[in-house]
């Protein structure tokens, strides 16, 4: 069943699974980002490349060229979507100034040295 | 083989494994600029995968707000916090191995939960083109303003919407204020 995902790639439409798999491995990447990276600005990174794997998946799921039944979401997924860079846009914003503060009072960007409540 | 070739799936083929690519260029560089440069073109290949999908407008939004603004903003963070050590910061080794293990399982999950669906293979080709195509600007902007023209029963998005702009400016109010500079106070004093 699966060898099918790939096999008629170029002549036949692409499905939803086809999306969900980019939406996976841009998640993973995001959260290994976030996980492994000591710059705190390579932790935002991250964040931002886990929101982009849900987007996709949200845009894919509401797509009627991917799925049969994606007229029972409607736009449903599109406005998710909006809302999900809306509030990326934020996040980015608000972490950002706190990096910023946490740079000037540390002068430096390595968050494992961020550990003044490690009692 | 004799079909002709179905053109979406090859720039799907394309955007697909540039986003791919590109994501794993930003968890493997260990340079800060190189990594931000690296998420730029990731970004902008999943703009390139929501055009595909019949999304136009929220394609274009994250074009505008997401590779326009917010990459922006983190480019800036990177050139004010970018002293010559911090500009590449390694991860042991170790932790990597750990980390790639990690990845690898949640990876293999993800992708055989998605597979894994017979509803989720696509459409015929001959379906496929038939869908006319949709504009979904107008539609979107109806929906925020809390009328649904899309279909009969669905709720509007106007609370939401206020919510969120609210939330928004809140939010940047309180980033300026955080980021500000911070004045000396021999300087107040003076």
């Amino acid at each position: 069943m699966n060898e099918l995902l790939v096999a008629n790639l170029l002549t036949e439409p692409v499905g939803v699974s086809h999306y969900l798999v980019v939406g996976a491995v841009l998640f993973v990447c995001g959260a290994l980002c976030m996980a492994t990276k000591r710059n705190a600005l390579g932790v935002l990174m991250g964040i931002e490349l886990v929101l982009n794997g849900a987007n996709l998946n949200f845009i894919a799921f509401g797509s009627p060229y991917l799925r049969v039944n994606a007229s029972d979401l409607g736009l449903d997924g599109q406005l998710m979507s909006l809302f999900v860079i809306v509030l990326a846009a934020a996040e980015a914003a608000v972490a950002l100034a706190i990096a910023l503060n946490f740079y000037n009072s540390t002068s430096t960007i390595d968050v494992d040295r961020a550990d003044q409540l490690n009692g | 083989m004799d079909q002709p070739i179905y053109w979406p799936s090859v720039f799907f083929l394309l955007f697909g494994t540039a986003a791919c690519v590109f994501a794993v260029a930003v968890v493997l560089s260990a340079n800060i600029v190189r990594m931000a440069f690296y998420l730029v073109l990731s970004l902008a290949a999943t703009a390139g995968l929501f055009f595909l999908a019949g999304a136009d407008f929220v394609g274009s939004m994250q074009l505008l707000i997401y590779v326009g603004g917010t990459l922006v903003l983190l480019v800036f963070g990177v050139m004010l916090t970018s002293q010559d050590r911090f500009i590449s910061m390694k991860t042991s080794r170790e932790e990597m191995i750990v980390a790639a293990l990690v990845g690898a399982c949640l990876l293999s999950v993800l992708v055989w939960a998605a597979v894994s669906v017979p509803e989720w293979k696509g459409l015929d080709r001959a379906a496929a083109e038939a869908i006319p195509l949709q504009p979904t600007a107008s539609p979107l902007g109806m929906g925020l303003l809390g009328v649904r023209v899309d279909g009969p029963d669905r709720s509007g998005y106007l609370l939401i919407f206020e919510i969120i702009s609210v939330h928004l400016l809140v939010v940047l109010v309180g980033a300026a204020y955080l980021a500000r500079a911070k004045r000396k106070r021999t300087m107040v004093a003076g």
